[in-house]
């Protein structure tokens, strides 16, 4: 009897559940809404709720955002924590179904692929544009139109131990003898890898050179049609590479955390990273000083900037309270800095970036991010990491530097079509 | 003698119908008949239904308001079907089996059928959904602002159900109000107008609506109109994309070029240039067709398929070897503290793959790496680095991971084997090493081949290790796409279907099929051949 009863309460829950799996399962459709027809599978949210995708270290800053914009405003901000890594897929797979955030944060990078596919929608920031940071809403801009709010700018220094070298370098050479000069075990630290080196970390020198991935348009855009990353300045930063490589400056067994790891006990006075890494050399007892990158070729070193933006769905059913809780909330003085304090990257509102440079590490990260170029948020980037930071492995362990790297360029080239 | 096995499958169960069984089949059949009579087990039953039907009602209505009728169809098909097994009497295995099946379907058949019907589509980046989703990005994405054109702070208000924009002037301060398709016109006030003023909460009830409203500067459309994102204040828009639905096309406004449906899964130009985003429309076999021709692929196809050959079958002898000596010392009655062993070699099985992989990364580091440093003394070997080595150094993380399982199907077998089969074979005269190569490890065999096939396959498709310790690499310098001397089919597939931000999932289910495919006609052939084994029993 029991057994009886058991089995079949079993069996009316697999199948309840299997209803809901493929209920779920049938996604799509979602489509214009016209008068707010229910979606399916809505978690049973409330009217207005503004479902947003965050990651765990924004979390906490946004936590307090969210219940201050509730009071004032009535709308329930329901932050759901992802890991950042697996944002940008997860957004393009659920928007379609109806199933993803009305807000997400992320790279600006990602702008692109998300126009692309049609999963964001264009955030209007009227007259506010003008108050914010032009690197950052140089990185937003997308044809013509900005695709999100930025809330932060990242890029890399030349982060310094002042304890072991008082001034800062004039140009690479000048670094690499005065880190031997200093007598620690390496000169200078990077964090790179056997598998794809690291390019990001290298472009710095590769724009020294004078060269960069995609020529520029006149507003700062990328032209996709025209990849430059082959041509003579590109060919002289691989011949430099190679030089490099041979010299033993970059080692490829010296990752990240090695890197960082060696800095933070002393043993290297120049370390090439972001202000993600400067807590723990703190905490590590180090004297930190932040400069400029050092120039290989002659020019400026130019990073890529990475701007952290808040990103809107073209499928929200809350739009205009989206809208509302980005141009008029998340874009004043107050919540970029309450952003600047949980994260330590720069704040991208004008306002609150200057009155972060009271630090003077956030500042010099910030006089080297006045010199960086935006990183292309075209779709057709996918494409180049790859065989970029192969190449890159190649060139430093001894292959032809020249004609590896004009390969690199044409099978770049050929999937870019 | 009738020597006792484990049966570790049910093809050697007995299937003969003597009276004696089917005289206790209908016995049961009566028991099943008379239990389900109970009054408490019909109420419950009619309950648990009823939850199952109102679930699948609710379900498919959703669907049929989504469109999506095949999925809709299907759980009308199964809850038919279900309600009809519990509340025919009889059809007792069919209301054993039922659950099972419903599990079945939705874990394996649908996911199986969901990627084959993938495979035939062209869904990846720039056709992520469908038409109706790609329009509406289009739309919202050729809107832009005019440039240098004022701010105008505006109210919402309602007349008779519509919505309509309370526009200020923001030289003037002077009032007008306009709606959808109705031009801006000047009044006092809204309300001597006969108009409500909407405050932040409506508003918020209505956003679909507002959000929606475009409202015309003037009678010519091309001046541009009004929107509002955020209820308070508007900007004046121009679009550059216009749909025209019944002639179902998009019109470039600024250089007048139509593009057309042609059923590529894109709006298409007459000269070929399409624009994104796209839909997802039915392609036929143009995904298969590709995967076979790609030419990315076909440079280093035949390298990486015989690695992926040379992988999984050493994967599987390396860790059956290991696994089998370990599983026949410890089976030892003459070893102490067995126990404590076993838990011990057990431990590499328990940790995560994923984990594992990327410890030993770190491990084979040539300059900083634990085997480096500390078991050759400071040597400098490039076990990542180097094409041979990466592939050893693969096959040894795969033997620590995999040898765990060998050990621990082996010890099971071994113990099945009953002793007097060996104590016979000593009393004939066989040594040790005679009595293992011709009684124990053929026994063994019949129970472990089917698991050594499985294992095959697994590693036919391991791809956790190889992107978690090599990523493939590394590379060879003649490929044009990035693949490496460690890659195996599936990572391959991955580079070529994901690579970047261009993610072609069309693409990579055919590939996965293919390859479904291969392990199917490997495992198939090899079952067959294990047949052989079972006549020893």
């Amino acid at each position: 009897m029991k057994v009886m009863n058991k089995r079949a309460l079993g069996l009316s829950a697999f199948l309840v559940g299997g209803a809901v799996v493929l209920a779920g399962c049938a996604g799509g459709g979602g489509g214009e809404s016209s008068g707010g027809t229910d979606n399916g599978g809505d978690s049973g949210a409330a009217e207005n709720t503004l479902t947003v995708w965050v990651d765990a270290d924004r979390e906490r800053a946004l936590q307090d955002v969210a219940t201050a914009f509730e009071e004032e405003k009535g709308i329930a901000v329901d932050l759901v924590v992802k890991e950042y890594e697996d944002i940008q897929q997860d957004f393009i797979t659920q928007v379609p179904s109806g199933e993803g955030p009305d807000i997400t944060i992320g790279g600006h990078d990602w702008t692109g692929a998300f126009v692309q596919d049609g999963v964001v929608a264009p955030v209007e920031l009227g007259d506010k544009a003008a108050e914010f940071e032009e690197v950052a809403i140089a990185a937003v801009t997308y044809d013509g139109n900005t695709y999100g709010l930025p809330y932060a700018i990242e890029n890399i220094a030349l982060v310094r131990n002042a304890d072991l070298v008082p001034e800062a370098p004039t140009n690479f050479d000048d670094m690499i003898a005065k880190g031997t000069a200093a007598g620690t075990e390496y000169p200078f630290v990077v964090g790179l890898n056997p598998q794809n080196s690291d390019p990001y970390h290298l472009y710095p020198f590769q724009t020294s050179f004078g060269n960069s991935v995609f020529a520029q348009n006149a507003d700062g855009s990328y032209d996709a049609a025209n990849l430059t990353i082959g041509d003579e300045a590109g060919q002289q930063f691989a011949t430099w590479l190679g030089q490099q490589g041979a010299a033993g400056v970059f080692n490829l067994n010296l990752d990240g955390d090695l890197a960082k790891e060696a800095f933070n006990a002393g043993q290297a006075p120049f370390f090439l990273t972001g202000p993600w890494n400067i807590a723990d050399a703190v905490d590590a007892g180090v004297n930190v000083a932040v400069d400029p990158i050092p120039s290989a070729g002659g020019d400026t070193a130019r990073p890529f900037a990475g701007v952290q933006t808040f990103f809107l769905s073209s499928q929200s059913e809350n739009a205009l309270a989206a809208n509302e809780f980005l141009v008029n909330y998340i874009a004043t003085p107050e919540v970029q800095t309450a952003l600047f304090e949980a994260g330590g990257r720069a704040p991208a509102l004008t306002e609150s970036f200057e009155a972060a440079q009271t630090d003077p590490i956030v500042a010099g990260f910030a006089a080297v991010g006045a010199e960086a170029v935006p990183m292309p948020s075209i779709p057709q980037m996918g494409a180049v990491w790859d065989d970029w930071g192969t190449t890159e492995v190649a060139i430093i362990q001894g292959s032809d530097p020249v004609s590896s790297w004009t390969t690199m360029a044409e099978n770049i080239q050929g999937k870019i079509g | 003698m009738t020597i006792p096995t484990l049966d570790t499958d049910d093809r050697a169960s007995d299937r003969r119908a003597d009276p004696a069984t089917e005289k206790r089949r209908r016995r049961a059949a009566a028991f099943a008949d008379a239990a389900s009579a109970g009054w408490k087990v019909w109420l419950f039953k009619i309950v648990a239904l009823g939850i199952v039907d109102a679930m699948a009602i609710y379900a498919i209505l959703v669907l049929v308001v989504q469109e999506q009728w095949v999925i809709a169809v299907a759980i009308a098909v199964g809850v038919v079907v279900l309600n009809a097994i519990y509340l025919i009497p009889g059809l007792l295995p069919a209301k054993y089996l039922a659950p099972g099946l419903v599990f079945l379907f939705i874990f394996q058949i649908f996911v199986v059928l969901y990627t084959v019907y993938i495979a035939f589509t062209n869904y990846g980046s720039g056709h992520n959904s469908d038409k109706e989703d790609a329009i509406t990005s289009l739309l919202q994405q050729s809107q832009t602002r005019v440039a240098d054109s004022a701010t105008y702070p505006v109210q919402i208000a309602s007349r008779d159900g519509e919505f309509f924009l309370v526009v200020e002037d923001p030289e003037t301060g002077d009032l007008s109000v306009g709606g959808n398709e109705l031009p801006l016109e000047s009044i006092s006030s809204p309300e001597a107008a006969g108009y409500d003023v909407l405050d932040f909460s409506q508003i918020l009830a209505n956003q679909a609506e507002i959000g929606a409203l475009a409202v015309p500067l003037d009678d010519d459309l091309n001046d541009g109109y009004l929107r509002t994102t955020d209820g308070s204040n508007a900007y004046l828009f121009q679009s550059s994309l216009e749909w025209d639905p019944v002639a179902d096309t998009m019109t470039n406004t600024e250089t007048g070029v139509v593009y057309r449906d042609i059923g590529t899964g894109a709006f298409t130009a007459d000269d070929g240039t399409e624009i994104l985003p796209g839909w997802q429309v039915w392609v036929g076999g143009e995904n298969f067709v590709r995967a076979v021709t790609e030419e990315s692929i076909r440079g280093p196809f035949i390298a990486v398929l015989i690695w992926t050959f040379v992988f999984a079958f050493l994967s599987v002898a390396t860790t059956f070897v290991l696994g089998l000596f370990l599983a026949v010392v410890f089976n030892d009655p003459k070893m102490k503290s067995r126990k404590y062993y076993r838990v011990i070699l057990i431990l590499p099985y328990a940790f995560p793959a994923f984990l594992s992989a990327l410890i030993w990364a770190g491990m084979f580091n040539q300059d900083f790496g634990f085997i480096n440093q500390v078991l050759l003394g400071g040597a400098s070997i490039p076990w990542l680095l180097d094409p041979i080595l990466a592939k050893v150094a693969i096959l040894i993380v795969n033997l620590w991971l995999g040898f765990p399982y060998m050990f621990l199907v082996c010890t099971g077998a071994l113990q099945s084997i009953p002793d007097d089969i060996q104590e016979a074979g000593r009393v004939d005269g066989a040594g040790v090493w005679q009595v293992f190569r011709h009684i124990k490890f053929p026994l063994l065999l019949v129970s472990v081949a089917p698991l050594l096939i499985s294992s095959f396959a697994f590693n036919f498709n391991n791809f956790n290790i190889v992107y978690m310790l090599t990523n493939g690499g590394p590379r060879f310098a003649d490929a044009s796409i990035n693949v490496g001397a460690t890659d195996i089919l599936i990572s391959m597939v991955y580079k070529v279907a994901f690579v970047g931000a261009n993610r072609d999932y069309g693409l990579a289910s055919a590939f996965s099929i293919i390859i479904f495919i291969l392990v199917a006609v490997i495992s198939y052939v090899s079952f067959r051949q294990t047949k052989v084994l079972e006549e020893l029993n």
